[in-house]
């Protein structure tokens, strides 16, 4: 313990640990527990239980019950237990199974604070949150309120001030706490002396047990200080200043409601552990973390053995009917699969759903810029969309005038008889309204894109408009290369991005394309398509070995991943020949997303999944606009693999939409090069979706954010429970319930020691491998053998399972049961 | 025959449906909301045919005498019904709106644990608006009014095991007790007006009403402030305006229905059918004016000022109310039930899309953004500008205030009987309760004066042990008893006041000591199971013994005198033994029954809601 307090590194470790989503418009999956990630997994995770009191398993039950159902393996428990424990495996298998364990002990986050309420029987929470929030709430709002907070051009805590000076109402109770607010000399440890005393090695746990009380709203504070361009409506507001206030607050309750009292650390008879104080180890969750690992290889175990039989026929080259780039998304593993069963010529890729080009994009008539490629990038580029500004259609139930009684009166006796039939059709027969957001709205079909750079006007706003030539080159190099497609080119190449559509839905930045910031990926797809289509770009590509014949071309697309639909930016085919072709591969796109319903279908439980796919089809789009469906779509849910590697990998595999797809081919980089990159996104974005999942899955309530249907959008940025609740960060139960937590298992088509040396060129990246928070596996392109990444390096690993299932038809399976199912075989002639 | 006879109807068929959505298996949601859904197909279409028939045959206001259930020679206890043009819109908007619900929760709830319990309690609540609606007098009026108040309670802390939700739920119901005690002290103060139960249909003859309030126009008044009591605590009126916002706990489609339009337009329905009764005193209808405008205004601003989107459209709604208030005084019935419908049905909608509101206003943003776009209070002076902000946002200390001027107080008075233990309170009570019952017997033997204090001090004896048992921290089944004794002095008061069939005694406590003794047992069977269990803070233990819960819970609806035991009609019947004179001893008394339904609802609260001890944390993290 630190004996001297340091308020500025205290308040950085503690923005560190706080959780760190964006408000909801830009909401991007991460690591929940990012702060731990430089800890060994188990290790963290039993720290963040420790410290913060986060569950970070499933519950003991639960795994027996995995275990007595099978789907925990015996062999596999019993390998793991013989790598683990050796010797001891005997007995460590009883404490698996049959141990009781007392209920765990309480995180060491708020036993300091927790103080008050044990000496004055006060409960400081109540006295002070819900001002502390509704002053927050008031002064974040991006939009809800109607009289907005009246001091705009100051920042948080001065704003504060200045309410009170001009104010004949304070905020306070007390005269005194006002005037220490008034004072701007007043520093955080002046009132921390007030409330904790003298003995400063306090402070820093106090500070901890007071902002952990709301993580919600302190880790939304901190993540505008860091990200102020996240707000629209910008506001200038520190986490300190955030303290400062809520101390205030507290002396203020304590003052006026005991009138005496001493501050906390002359009423500590007892030890408190330290926040920080070394962790014992606890049997309880290391036969967890037994069970997890188990768990997660009863899993890997087939799909390794998959990876190492299957065996589709490599067909030599030959003509492609048609080309498609996909986003590496889960979502689209068996949208690819039937493309390529309806039609065996055809061949899918998969790579990052932004298609390596970054740059913010600004629609018609749009005020702000909005950024489209993975969040922590920053482009230099704008791309603004041209056309005509389009009329966007209203929904006078969200107009501020129901809001005034004078106006409302009026409303409420006009509008609100619409009400009553508008909710009347909603239920009886969905539909399309200006309340949906809906993927198609991000960009329209029939406007055009400035994608060229134009030196008349080259900059906005210290953003270059456009690109030019040589940065288009190497942009549709860096996206061809990376996915090994260098030869063999089909007449028709479709870029297709995806997003998403929802309705009654705070969360719907996280259906869309993570790769694109939550927004959906279609600028990028036409974007690039477009920049690929120039002669000019490819003449250059020609220069550096890529030889993009003239009779391809490149035509973008989006995919609706909830309403498994498709739109086709075919603005770039001209030809009559090539309609024509075009027009037959969108029956073939059609067909496959028909069937793409009726797979995605078997898991809800509204729909029959033994009817025709078209009907099944329809039923899907009708639940996308129902604003009473609380899961519109799955979305990431069950992911838990990634394969970087040549499609021919796990064509033959039934993988269940369970895998994240990137396409690399070892021959076209032998050296690793483009092998970087693709590690360098894959393991944050896949990563950060997978833990994100397995966090919010695991701790519904204090890493995830618990039911949605009691959620109250609070100033557009965030939820709570309730008016007075905290913001719930993570995800909602209606996302994750389906969801297993396994970590991912990201299998890298490669020979090992070259994945070895790719991986340690960077060391953000390869923090994820070694410290397991992604478990990576590499297959050798020649032999298939495989090889597990374990502390730092690669071991030869032998399946257990002696064989998988071959199944002969897909759609047999999909009717039978809504749970996971098994890796299965496919098409295996 | 006519179609007439047929009006019990509407109570039947949510009586049906409700005891048969109880019994159905947990896990089958199909069933439960295909049963819930059937009900309110059934209520739907038959409120529209009934109606329809009724306004073709010239939509004449009538009554139906049901059954009666207590009488002696000067009181009756009779359920009855009346339906005019009130009961017809409010019953058609009811129907109309919980089956629209119904019909949205049956997918919207899919895989929620609670799923049964919502539709269970849904029709609960729905089946205390049909009797509340179609009620012919104030004691079948109340029989509904207890209903809603306790499925609210379910209804909010529908997520029991989150503290917020359970807290805010135990909020609410003592607001609404506020209101209904105004009700008993009206019924009180109206038996001793007219010297009988009377209906509403009786309230129409203007005459006879007329002529009774000239004879007692300060009784009069009385009855109208209590009314007012009621209808602005149920319908969130000034200064009760802020449980509301804090009602949204439960999930989306149940804070849409019950607090964004059925539960809160309750007040103003008990203004229009008490209409007739005051509408002769201007100075009533000049103070629900004053309060419906008052509210609107304040409202308003408060609503102007909220950051979130549900306690937006709750104060918006509270708005409204005020101003159907305002139309009622006014004697505008018809504009008002429009209103009241209009205002049901934006409201219901609104938080039904509430959640659309992120991708809604952040497109409206992207494209029309305007920086600080002016509004109306841009052109006050700054001064005052910033001490209306910050009073709004504060929500002019109404939440506070009631803690303040109110529990505050009543804990206050209650710590200091912390000298109060089991031992001293055995040795000193049971005693003096023994004395007292002797004396009761002997009255002869008391002084005449005497005999007039002794109601009044047997009372309080009763009140300060209800103070105790609302403020103990400790022991819960020491809570409990207190309750149980609180009712004992009660009755004990009550027979020195006036010379009754002791019947009516055995009566009323005969329901409160079976329920009280069911309620120890299921309390010392939890003890045995769980371990000496305080009331120091949130337990909830009804997840881990479900069935304990809800026989405690039967219990405490006994205790409390709700309509399943004889103990409901029992303390009607104590209180129509109060003089009409005697207001300090109805004041104890009505302020013994709050405090009694407080009580015991905390006990149950505390023991059987909020997060789990075992599980969960003792502090921080609680305001998930």
């Amino acid at each position: 313990m630190q004996e001297k307090f340091d308020l500025h590194h205290v308040i950085h470790e503690l923005k560190h640990f706080l959780p760190a989503q964006a408000p909801l418009m830009d909401f991007v999956h991460h690591n929940t527990l990012h702060a731990f990630q430089n800890l060994p997994f188990h290790e963290a995770l039993e720290t963040a239980h420790v410290k913060l009191g986060y569950q970070v398993y499933f519950p003991l039950d639960t795994f027996r019950n995995l275990y007595q159902t099978g789907r925990i393996s015996d062999e596999i428990v019993d390998r793991t237990l013989t790598q683990k424990k050796g010797p001891e495996k005997e007995i460590w298998k009883g404490k698996l199974l049959h141990s009781q364990y007392e209920a765990l002990e309480h995180a060491r986050v708020g036993a300091l604070r927790g103080q008050w309420k044990k000496q004055y029987n006060i409960d400081l929470d109540s006295l002070v949150h819900p001002t502390l929030f509704r002053l927050l709430g008031s002064y974040l709002d991006q939009g809800i309120s109607i009289w907005n907070f009246p001091i705009d051009d100051l920042s948080f805590l001065e704003a504060i001030r200045q309410l009170e000076t001009s104010s004949w109402v304070s905020i306070f109770k007390q005269k005194s706490t006002q005037s220490l607010l008034l004072n701007e000399n007043t520093r955080i440890e002046d009132i921390l002396v007030l409330l904790v005393g003298k003995n400063e090695s306090y402070y820093e746990q106090y500070l901890y047990d007071q902002q952990f009380a709301h993580q919600g709203w302190s880790g939304m504070v901190s993540t505008v200080e860091d990200l102020p361009q996240t707000l629209l409506d910008k506001r200038q507001i520190k986490l300190e200043e955030l303290i400062l206030l809520e101390l205030l607050l507290e002396l203020d309750a304590l003052d006026h409601k005991l009138g005496e009292w001493k501050p906390l650390d002359q009423h500590l008879t007892e030890a408190i552990p330290g926040l920080h104080d070394p962790i014992v180890k606890s049997e309880q969750l290391e036969v967890l973390s037994l069970w997890q690992e188990a768990f997660e290889w009863t899993y890997y175990d087939q799909v390794l053995k998959g990876l190492q039989t299957e065996g589709v026929e490599h067909i030599a080259p030959h003509q492609k009917t048609f080309q498609g780039l996909f986003c590496i998304d889960d979502r689209e593993c068996s949208f690819r699969r039937y493309l390529e069963n309806l039609d065996p010529a055809c061949a899918t890729f998969g790579t990052p759903g932004f298609f390596s080009v970054e740059f913010f994009y600004q629609p018609t008539g749009g005020k702000f810029y909005t950024k489209l490629c993975p969040a922590p990038v920053t482009p230099k580029y704008l791309i603004k969309e041209i056309g005509e500004d389009k009329k966007r259609e209203k929904d006078l139930h969200f107009s501020k005038l129901n809001h005034n009684f004078y106006s409302g009166w009026l409303f409420s006796q006009t509008l609100g008889f619409w009400s009553a039939a508008k909710l009347f059709i909603n239920l009886f027969k969905p539909s399309m309204s200006p309340t949906t957001a809906s993927s198609l709205r991000h960009m329209d079909k029939f406007s055009g894109l400035q994608v060229d750079f134009d030196a008349m006007h080259a900059e906005e706003n210290g953003l270059q408009l456009g690109f030019k030539i040589d940065e288009m080159a190497n942009r549709v190099e860096a996206q061809l290369r990376s996915i090994g497609l260098v030869e063999n080119f089909a007449p028709i190449l479709y870029v297709v991005g995806h997003g998403a559509s929802s309705v009654n839905n705070p969360h719907y930045a996280a259906y869309d394309c993570g790769a694109c910031s939550g927004r959906a990926g279609s600028v990028n797809a036409r974007v690039i398509s477009q920049m690929a289509n120039k002669p000019e770009v490819r003449a250059i590509l020609a220069e550096r070995g890529i030889h993009i014949p003239e009779t391809s071309i490149f035509v973008g697309a989006l995919h609706d991943t909830t309403r498994d639909e498709i739109v086709f930016y075919d603005d770039q085919i001209t030809s009559e020949s090539y309609k024509q072709m075009h027009a037959q591969h969108e029956i073939v796109f059609r067909k496959a997303l028909d069937l793409n319903a009726k797979e995605r279908s078997r898991r809800f439980e509204s729909i029959n999944s033994k009817e025709s796919p078209a009907s099944i089809h329809e039923k899907i789009r009708t639940r996308s606009v129902s604003i009473f469906e609380p899961r519109p779509e799955l979305n990431h849910a069950t992911n838990a693999l990634a394969i970087v590697g040549r499609r021919e990998l796990s064509k033959g595999l039934f993988l269940d939409r369970r895998s994240f797809l990137n396409s690399f081919d070892y021959r076209v980089d032998p050296a690793g090069d483009y092998l970087f990159n693709i590690l360098k996104a894959a393991a944050p974005v896949c990563g950060g979706i997978n833990l994100e999942y397995y966090f919010s899955r695991v701790d519904g309530e204090k890493l995830g954010a618990g039911t949605k249907l009691p959620h109250n959008v609070m100033g557009l940025f965030g939820v709570a429970n309730g008016i007075d609740g905290d913001l719930r960060p993570g995800l909602p139960a209606q996302m994750t319930e389906v969801h297993d937590p396994v970590r991912l298992l990201l299998i890298v088509e490669h020979f090992p020691e070259v994945v070895l040396k790719t991986i340690q060129k960077a060391a953000e990246t390869y923090e994820w491998f070694i410290n397991d928070w992604v478990k990576l596996v590499a297959i050798h392109p020649e032999t298939r053998a495989l090889f597990v990444f374990e502390h730092g390096s690669f071991n030869p690993y032998e399946p257990l399972v002696k064989s998988l299932e071959v199944i002969k038809n897909v759609e047999s399976v999909i009717e039978s049961n809504q749970e996971n199912f098994p890796v299965y075989l496919l098409n295996q002639d | 025959m006519t179609i007439n006879t047929f009006l019990p109807l509407f109570i039947w068929v949510p009586i049906i449906g409700f005891l048969v959505s109880l019994i159905l298996p947990k896990n089958n949601e199909k069933l439960i909301s295909g049963v819930a859904f059937t009900t309110m197909s059934i209520q739907l279409f038959a409120a529209i045919i009934y109606v329809g028939d009724w306004m073709l045959s010239g939509a004449n206001t009538f009554q139906v005498k049901e059954i009666i259930l207590f009488q002696n020679e000067d009181y009756i206890f009779q359920i009855d019904f009346l339906f005019d043009k009130i009961t017809a819109v409010y019953l058609l908007v009811g129907a109309l709106l919980t089956f629209m619900v119904t019909m949205y929760s049956r997918t919207y709830l899919h895989r929620e644990a609670g799923y049964k319990r919502f539709f269970n309690t849904t029709l609960f609540f729905y089946l205390g608006y049909s009797i509340t609606t179609l009620s012919g007098n104030l004691e079948t009026l109340f029989v509904g009014w207890e209903i809603l108040g306790i499925s609210s309670f379910l209804l909010i802390s529908f997520y029991r095991e989150r503290y917020l939700p359970v807290k805010n739920a135990v909020k609410v119901f003592s607001i609404y007790r506020i209101g209904d005690v105004g009700l008993i002290l009206a019924m009180w103060a109206s038996h001793h007006l007219w010297g009988q139960n009377i209906t509403f249909f009786q309230l129409n003859n203007a005459e006879l009403v007329h002529e009774h309030l000239l004879q007692h126009s300060f009784i009069g008044v009385f009855i109208s402030s209590m009314i007012l009591l009621s209808a602005a605590a149920k319908s969130a009126q000034l200064p009760f305006s802020s449980w509301l916002p804090r009602a949204m706990e439960g999930p989306t489609p149940s804070s849409a229905i019950f607090y964004g339009s059925l539960s809160v337009h309750i007040g103003a329905f008990l203004l229009l059918r008490t209409f007739p009764f005051w509408e002769y005193q201007s100075s009533v209808r000049i103070l629900i004016i004053a309060l419906g405008l008052l509210t609107a205004f304040i409202a308003t601003g408060i609503a102007r000022v909220q950051s979130s989107v549900k306690s937006q459209i709750a104060y918006a709604s509270i708005a409204q109310i005020g101003l159907i208030f305002i139309e009622i005084a006014l004697g505008f019935e018809s504009l008002a039930l429009f209103h009241f419908a209009g205002n049901a049905f934006l409201r219901t909608y609104q938080l039904l899309v509430s959640p659309s509101v992120v991708s809604y206003l952040i497109r409206e943003q992207f494209y029309s953004f305007e920086p600080r776009a002016k509004t109306i209070e841009d052109s006050f002076p700054k001064r005052l500008q910033h001490s209306i902000y910050v009073l709004c946002l504060k929500e002019w200390n109404l939440d506070t205030m009631l803690y303040e001027y109110f529990w505050n107080p009543l804990k206050w008075a209650g710590n200091k009987l912390n000298f109060i233990n089991g031992r001293r309170l055995m040795l000193f009570f049971i005693p003096v309760f023994a004395l007292g019952f002797y004396a009761m017997k002997q009255t002869h033997l008391l002084p005449e004066n005497l005999q007039e204090a002794t109601p009044v001090v047997f009372a309080s004896f009763g009140l300060i042990l209800v103070f105790k048992s609302f403020t103990q921290r400790h022991s819960v089944r020491l809570a409990w008893i207190l309750v149980i004794m609180n009712h004992c002095w009660i009755a004990l008061a009550i027979s020195f006041n006036e010379k009754f069939d002791q019947m009516e005694n055995v009566l009323y406590l005969s329901g409160i000591f079976v329920a009280g003794i069911i309620g120890y047992l299921t309390l010392q069977r939890l003890f045995r199971m769980e371990g000496k269990i305080t009331l120091s803070r949130f337990q909830g233990l009804s997840e881990s013994h479900p069935k304990i819960a809800l026989v405690f819970l039967l219990a405490c609806l006994g205790l409390t005198g709700f309509p399943i035991t004889p103990a409901f009609i029992g303390e009607d019947l104590i209180f129509s033994h109060i003089h009409e004179d005697q207001f300090a001893l109805a004041a104890i008394v009505s302020l013994s029954f709050i405090l009694d339904g407080l009580a015991v609802i905390r006990i149950y609260a505390r023991v059987f809601m909020g997060p789990n001890s075992k599980t969960h944390a003792e502090f921080s993290n609680r305001y998930f």
